[in-house]
C-alpha cells in the first residue's frame, strides 16, 4: 500500500511541472461532462414534467368517457348515470387566458373532489387527504404549481384575473402541480370557463371500467369510453426530440474525451523514464497500475463534479428555450425550473468515470506493457504511433462499412445515429492518414531545405497534434451538418408556411353551433371572396394521433395546398369522396403510398379511401388527414365544425375582425389574422434551434479548447526541434512565422476535410435523422456564406490556439535555445 | 343520536380528516362551536310532513334506518340506510355546484358471517342527492328511501347497493312516530347540546337482502331515527354508544351514552311502549356496563356485549351483537351493527358505537 502512495506522489509530482497538461485533463473531464450532464438535466426534467402532467388526476381513474360530439357533455347526464350508480366524476377542462403581471394561457382543470375515484391522486395529494371546505370554498382554492405561479408573477392567496374579467379562487400553491395547470373545483371552473351545466369528460375507477360497463340506450350516442394514454403519446411525440439533444450532448462527450485521451496519452510519453525507475526501485507492476488508475480516478472525480455542476447552470440557462420549443411543436407545459434528483447527480459523476476511464484505458494499457529496461527512445513514440496509425485506418474501414450497413438496412432513429456516430468516428479516425499523406505529397513539390523542413516537421508534429485536429474535424463537421440542416429547414419551412397560410383570416368556433351561424352570416358579407370550413375529427391510427379534416372543393386548395406527391385529378377524387390525402409523416408512420387504400375507423362502420395526394405538414406532431367534407359527415355525423378560413381583400380584414368579434363575442385566441399567425409560427420555429445551436456553439468550442490544449503541451517541446535550425542560422521570428504557418495549414487541411463531411451529415440528417424523428424529408440545401463563416471560424480558433506558444517562442531567450544542445550533450 | 358520527363524517371532511378527532372538540370535529347555524331550542314544536325534509340552516342532520331481519332458514340480518346532510358554512341553500350542502350516504348489510358496507358522496345543488318531504323522498346516487304510499313515512322503499351487497326492502309502520327528550328536544350533555330527534320504530319489513350474486327473501322490524342539529356534542365528549331495541312484548327502546372524557358519562333514552306511547328516561333510570370485548380488524377493542337495566320497566338484559366485527370503515370510522337481547326479555335491535 505504501508503495503505491509513493508511487502516486511521484506521479503526481508530474504536473506540478506540467501544469498545462494536468489543466487539459481537468478541462477535457469538465467539459465533457457538464454538457452531457446538461442535457441530461434537461431531458430529465422534460420528462418528469410529461409524467406530472399526465398525473394531474392521476392514480386509478385512468377511464373516462368523452363526448361523441363537440367538446362538452351536460352536467344532467353526469346526474343520470350516478343515479343508475356509476361511480363517475366529472371533470371540465379547458383553456384560459391570464392577465396580471404577465399573461399567460393555462390549462384549467375543474375536479369533483367528493365523488373523484377512491385512491386518485390530485397533483400528487390523495383526495382523502383534501382540505374540502377549503378546496370548495368559497372562496376556494386555485392550484398552481411553482413554476406557473411564477410565471404568472403572483404570490399564493392572490386572486389571478381572466382576460375577461373575473377572477380566480385565491392561488394556492401545491408543489407537485404541473407546470402551465392550475386546478380548481368544477363550480369555478364552469363559471369561469363559461360553460354552465357543462363537463368535459367523466372519471372512471378502472376497476369498475374493465367491468365493461353498458351506458343507458339514450347515452349511448353521447357518450365514447377512453383510456387516458397522455403520458405514452407525450413520451412518444417528443422522444425524438430528446433523441436528437442527447445525440449532441453525446456528441459534446466524445470531444471532450478526446482532450482527455490526448492530455493522458502525453502524459504517459513524457513519463515513461520515471515509470521506468519506479518499477528498477521495486514498485510492482500491479501497485504501478493502481497508482495510476488513481490518480485517474481523482481526475475523474474533480472533474466529474465541475462537470455536473456546469452542466446543471448549462441546463438552468438552456431550460427556457427547451421549455419553448416543446411548448411550440408539441403543445407540452414544462417547468422553467429545474428540479433534479440526487440520481441525476450520482450518474452525472458516473458518467464522469466512465469516460476518464475510456479515455485513460489505453494509456494504462501501455504503461502496463511498457518493457522494463528499454531505453526511452526519442522516436519511440512516433513508432508506435505509426502502428497504431495503421489499426486506425482499418478500424475507420470497419466503421465505414457499419455506416453503410445502417444506411441501407437500418430503419430506426436509433440506427440512424448509430450511423452518424460510426461515420464521424470513421473520418476522425482516417483524419491523421489523410493530413499525413497530404503533407507527403505537398512535401514532393518542396525543394528549398526550408520549405522541407517545414513539411517534415509538420508530419512530426501530426501525431501530438492528431486527436486534437480529430475533436476539431468532429466539432465543425458537426456544426456545418446541424448548420445547413437547420437551415435548410428553416427556408423549407418558411415556403410552406406562406404558401399554407393564404387565407387573410383564421377562425376557431366555440363549438359548432357558432361556427354554422358565423358560415352563414359570413356568406352574407359582401367583401369576403371566399369562406372555407374545416370539419374535423380525433382518431387514433395504428396507435398514432391522427386529426381528420372535412374540406369542402375549392379552387384555394389547388392553388395553395402544395402536394408533395399526387395523383392524377388528386382534389377531383378527394371531392369526390373516393380520395384521402395525407401528411408526409403520417403516410411514413402507416407505410402508405400513393394508391394504396386506408381503412378508417368510423364509428358505425369502416370507411376505405385511396390515397391521392401526400403533402408536407412540418412541425405537427400528429397525423393529419384531408377528406371531403360530404363524405366526412356520411361517416362522422358527430365531426366538429373546426374551423374556418377567411378569404378577402387584405384592406378589409381589420373592419371585418371587428365586426366579427362585435357579433359573435369572440376573443384574440379564436380569431386571427394571417400575420399574426405567421409571425407566432416562425417565433415558435426559431425558439425550437435555439437550444440546438447553443449546444452547436458549445461543442465548438470545446473543440477549440483542445486544439489549444494540444498546441500548448506541443509548443513546450518544441524548442528541441527548433534550436537546431536557429543554430542554423534561422532568426526567431521567422521560426515563430514558420511554426505559425505549421499551424494554420494543418488546421486549414482539416477545416477544408470538415465541410465535406458536414455535408455529407447534413445529407444523413435530413435523409435519415429528420425522417426517422419527424417524419417528413427536407431537401438538403448548401449555404455557402454559412460554410464560409464556420471556416473562418475554424481557422480563428487555430489560430488563437497557436497565438499563445507562438508567444512563447518569440519570447524564448538565445540562452534557452541553446541550451537545448546542452541537455542534449 | 347514533347519526352524530356520521354528520362527523361529513363535517370531517369539510375540515381535513387527517386531524379528527381533535382532542379538544369531540369526535371528528362535532364540538365545534357553530353559533351561526340555526340553535336548537327547547319548546320547538315538529311540524309534519314538513319535518321529514331537509332542514336548510342547521349544520347536520340525517336519516337513518336500521333493520333487523331473518331469512327463511332462520338466520339474522342486519341492514343499516343513512344519508347525512352536512353544510360546509352557513348560510342559504343554492342551486349549482356554490351550495354549501355535502351529502354523504352509508349502506351495510351484516350476517352471522360477515359485515359489509358502502359509502358514497355527493355535492348538494346539484340533484345527485337531496331530500323531498312530501311525498316523502330521500337519495344519493343509485340509494333511495322513498315513500310509495304518498302518507308520509308510512310506507317506505328502501334501497341501497355496494361491492358485494345490495338490499331492496318495503317497509310499513305499524304505529305512530315518537319523539324523544321534551317532544323532540334532545339533550345530549347537561351544557344544553341537543338536537331534533324523533324516529318511527314500528316498521314491519319484507323484501330481499342479496350478498355475492346470491339473494334471500327476508322479513323483520325496521327502525328509522330523524335528527337535525348544530352542535350536538360538547367538547369534552368523546363518543357514545346508543342503542334501539326492538321487545318481545312490542315496547321499544332507545338510548345512549355519551363517554365524558372526565367523569361519567352523560345517559338518556326513551321507553316506547306497544302503543307509541313515549317516557323520556332520565340519566339514573338507565345502567349500562361492557360485559366482553371484541378486537376489531383493525386492531381497536370495542364492547360487543353490555349488561342493560332500567329498573324502572323491570328490564335486566345481556346485549350481544350478532355480528362482533360490524366495523364500518368508512371515511369516519364507527362500529353499528345488530344486537340481540337476552335477560328479562328477549328481542333484537341495532347498537352504535363512535369515539373508540
Amino acid at each position: 500500500m505504501s508503495c503505491v502512495r509513493i508511487s502516486l506522489l511521484a506521479l503526481l509530482s508530474h504536473w506540478r511541472r506540467h501544469p498545462l497538461q494536468c489543466f487539459s485533463i481537468f478541462t477535457g473531464l469538465w467539459l465533457a461532462t457538464a454538457l452531457w450532464a446538461g442535457v441530461q438535466a434537461l431531458n430529465t426534467q422534460a420528462r418528469a414534467d410529461y409524467a406530472r402532467a399526465s398525473t394531474v388526476l392521476g392514480g386509478i381513474a385512468q377511464a373516462y368517457w368523452a363526448p361523441r360530439q363537440g367538446q362538452h357533455i351536460d352536467q344532467a347526464t353526469y346526474i343520470t348515470l350516478r343515479r343508475e350508480g356509476w361511480p363517475v366524476s366529472p371533470v371540465l377542462e379547458g383553456r384560459l387566458n391570464l392577465v396580471g403581471g404577465n399573461t399567460l394561457t393555462v390549462r384549467l382543470i375543474g375536479i369533483e373532489p367528493l365523488t373523484l375515484p377512491q385512491g386518485s391522486a390530485i397533483a400528487g395529494q390523495t383526495n382523502e387527504a383534501l382540505d374540502l371546505s377549503g378546496f370548495i370554498g368559497p372562496p376556494g382554492q386555485a392550484w398552481v404549481g411553482p413554476d406557473t405561479l411564477q410565471r404568472l408573477g403572483l404570490k399564493p392567496g392572490v386572486q389571478a384575473r381572466t382576460e375577461d374579467g373575473q377572477y380566480l379562487p385565491p392561488l394556492h400553491l401545491q408543489g407537485q402541480l404541473a407546470p402551465g395547470v392550475i386546478v380548481v373545483d368544477i363550480g369555478y371552473a364552469q363559471a369561469l370557463l363559461k360553460a354552465p351545466g357543462q363537463v368535459s369528460r367523466l372519471l372512471m375507477p378502472a376497476d369498475f371500467a374493465d367491468s365493461a360497463p353498458h351506458l343507458p340506450v339514450n347515452l349511448a350516442d353521447t357518450l365514447q369510453l377512453q383510456t387516458s394514454s397522455d403520458a405514452q403519446d407525450l413520451q412518444r411525440l417528443t422522444e425524438s426530440f430528446h433523441l436528437n439533444l442527447s445525440a449532441l450532448g453525446l456528441l459534446a462527450f466524445l470531444v471532450g474525451l478526446f482532450i482527455v485521451h490526448a492530455a493522458i496519452g502525453l502524459a504517459l510519453e513524457q513519463r515513461r523514464s520515471l515509470l521506468r525507475t519506479l518499477r528498477a526501485c521495486g514498485v510492482s507492476l500491479a501497485e504501478l497500475i493502481s497508482a495510476l488508475a488513481l490518480e485517474l480516478g481523482l481526475f475523474a472525480v474533480l472533474g466529474g463534479l465541475a462537470g455536473v455542476f456546469s452542466g446543471y447552470l448549462l441546463a438552468a440557462v438552456l431550460l427556457n428555450d427547451v421549455a419553448a420549443s416543446l411548448r411550440g411543436l408539441y403543445g407540452v407545459q414544462v417547468a422553467g425550473q429545474l428540479s433534479l434528483s440526487p440520481s441525476w447527480w450520482l450518474t452525472g459523476l458516473s458518467i464522469s468515470l466512465l469516460g476518464a476511464l475510456l479515455a485513460g484505458a489505453n494509456s494504462l494499457l501501455r504503461a502496463a506493457r511498457l518493457p522494463l529496461l528499454a531505453l526511452a527512445q526519442p522516436h519511440a513514440w512516433r513508432a508506435a504511433h505509426s502502428l497504431w496509425q495503421r489499426r486506425q485506418v482499418l478500424l475507420a474501414v470497419v466503421l465505414t462499412l457499419l455506416a453503410l450497413a445502417c444506411w441501407q438496412f437500418g430503419d430506426s432513429l436509433r440506427i440512424g445515429f448509430v450511423m452518424i456516430t460510426a461515420l464521424l468516428l470513421a473520418a476522425a479516425l482516417l483524419l491523421p492518414a489523410v493530413l499525413d499523406a497530404a503533407l507527403a505529397l505537398l512535401g514532393r513539390y518542396c525543394h528549398r531545405p526550408l520549405a522541407q523542413w517545414f513539411i517534415a516537421d509538420s508530419r512530426q508534429q501530426l501525431p501530438a497534434l492528431a486527436l486534437a485536429l480529430m475533436a476539431l474535424l468532429l466539432a465543425l463537421s458537426a456544426s456545418v451538418g446541424v448548420g445547413s440542416m437547420t437551415e435548410g429547414f428553416r427556408k423549407t419551412f418558411m415556403g410552406w408556411l406562406d404558401q399554407r397560410l393564404a387565407a387573410e383570416l383564421y377562425l376557431s368556433p366555440r363549438d359548432t353551433a357558432q361556427a354554422q351561424a358565423i358560415n352563414d352570416w359570413l356568406k352574407a358579407q359582401p367583401q369576403v371572396d371566399a369562406v372555407l370550413p374545416r370539419w374535423r375529427v380525433d382518431l387514433r391510427l395504428q396507435g398514432w394521433p391522427a386529426q381528420l379534416f372535412g374540406i369542402i372543393d375549392h379552387p384555394y386548395y389547388r392553388q395553395h395546398w402544395a402536394l408533395l406527391e399526387q395523383q392524377e385529378d388528386a382534389w377531383r377524387q378527394l371531392a369526390n369522396g373516393q380520395g384521402v390525402m395525407l401528411s408526409e409523416q403520417l403516410a411514413r408512420h402507416l407505410h402508405l403510398n400513393l394508391g394504396d387504400r386506408l381503412s378508417l375507423p368510423a364509428p358505425t362502420a369502416t370507411a376505405n379511401l385511396r390515397v391521392v395526394g401526400i403533402y408536407a405538414d412540418y412541425g405537427n406532431p400528429k397525423g393529419h388527414l384531408l377528406v371531403s367534407v360530404d363524405w366526412l359527415q356520411r361517416y362522422w355525423p358527430e365531426a366538429n365544425f373546426y374551423a374556418l378560413s377567411i378569404r378577402l381583400p387584405a384592406q378589409q380584414v381589420s373592419t371585418l375582425m371587428a365586426q366579427l368579434q362585435q357579433q359573435f363575442a369572440l376573443n384574440n385566441d379564436q380569431l386571427t389574422d394571417q400575420a399574426s399567425l405567421k409571425r407566432w409560427s416562425r417565433e415558435v420555429f426559431e425558439r425550437t434551434f435555439v437550444a440546438t445551436a447553443a449546444l452547436n456553439s458549445l461543442t465548438l468550442a470545446v473543440a477549440g479548447v483542445a486544439l489549444f490544449i494540444s498546441l500548448l503541451t506541443l509548443g513546450q517541446s518544441r524548442l528541441g526541434q527548433l534550436a537546431p535550425l536557429w543554430a542554423l542560422g534561422v532568426e526567431r521570428r521567422t521560426l515563430a512565422w514558420l511554426n505559425l504557418g505549421q499551424t494554420l495549414m494543418l488546421a486549414g487541411l482539416t477545416v477544408l476535410l470538415a465541410i465535406p463531411l458536414g455535408l455529407l451529415l447534413a445529407g444523413c440528417l435530413v435523409a435519415v435523422v429528420n425522417v426517422q424523428a419527424f417524419g417528413w424529408r427536407l431537401p438538403l440545401q448548401v449555404f455557402p456564406l454559412q460554410l464560409l463563416q464556420l471556416v473562418l471560424l475554424g481557422l480563428m480558433t487555430s489560430l488563437l490556439a497557436a497565438a499563445a506558444p507562438l508567444w512563447q517562442l518569440l519570447r524564448s531567450q538565445p540562452a534557452d535555445l541553446l541550451r537545448q544542445f546542452a541537455d542534449e550533450a | 343520536m347514533k347519526r352524530n358520527v356520521q354528520i362527523i363524517a361529513c363535517a370531517l371532511l369539510l375540515s381535513g380528516c387527517d386531524n379528527a378527532p381533535p382532542a379538544s372538540e369531540g369526535f371528528a370535529g362535532l364540538g365545534q362551536d357553530a353559533t351561526t347555524y340555526t340553535p336548537v331550542l327547547r319548546g320547538q314544536a315538529l311540524r309534519f310532513p314538513a319535518d321529514h325534509g331537509a332542514h336548510v340552516g342547521y349544520r347536520i342532520e340525517w336519516w337513518y334506518v336500521t333493520a333487523n331481519l331473518i331469512d327463511e332458514q332462520g338466520h339474522d340480518w342486519g341492514v343499516q340506510w343513512t344519508l347525512f346532510r352536512s353544510a360546509l358554512h352557513p348560510g342559504a341553500e343554492t342551486q349549482g355546484w356554490s351550495s354549501p350542502t355535502v351529502w354523504l350516504g352509508h349502506a351495510a348489510l351484516s350476517s352471522p358471517s360477515s359485515h359489509q358496507y358502502s359509502q358514497t358522496f355527493a355535492r348538494g345543488g346539484i340533484g345527485q342527492a337531496g331530500v323531498e318531504a312530501q311525498p316523502f323522498r330521500a337519495w344519493i346516487d343509485n340509494w333511495s328511501l322513498a315513500s310509495t304510499s304518498g302518507q308520509g313515512l308510512d310506507q317506505l322503499q328502501m334501497h341501497a347497493t355496494g361491492k358485494g351487497f345490495s338490499y331492496q326492502l318495503q317497509l310499513t309502520s305499524q304505529g305512530p312516530l315518537v319523539l324523544h327528550g321534551d317532544y323532540g328536544y334532545s339533550e345530549k350533555s347537561g351544557q344544553g347540546q341537543a338536537s331534533y330527534y324523533y324516529s318511527q320504530p314500528f316498521y314491519r319489513v319484507s323484501g330481499e337482502v342479496e350478498r355475492h350474486g346470491q339473494r334471500y327473501p327476508v322479513t323483520g322490524r325496521a327502525w328509522l331515527d330523524r335528527e337535525w342539529s348544530s352542535q350536538p356534542l360538547s367538547s369534552t365528549q368523546q363518543g357514545w354508544d346508543w342503542f334501539s331495541l326492538h321487545l318481545e312484548n312490542g315496547a321499544k327502546l332507545m338510548l345512549f351514552q355519551v363517554r365524558q372524557r372526565d367523569g361519567q358519562p352523560y345517559r338518556a333514552g326513551t321507553w316506547i311502549s306497544p302503543d307509541g306511547r313515549a317516557e323520556a328516561l332520565r340519566n339514573e333510570q338507565i345502567q349500562l356496563a361492557p360485559q366482553a370485548w371484541t378486537r376489531q380488524d383493525n386492531g381497536r377493542q370495542l364492547p360487543t356485549r353490555w349488561r342493560l337495566q332500567v329498573a324502572a320497566h323491570n328490564l335486566d338484559v345481556q346485549v350481544e351483537a350478532l355480528q362482533p366485527h360490524a366495523w364500518m370503515g368508512t371515511t369516519v370510522a364507527y362500529w353499528e351493527g345488530p344486537v340481540q337481547l337476552q335477560g328479562s326479555s328477549t328481542g333484537r335491535g341495532y347498537l352504535e358505537m363512535t369515539g373508540y
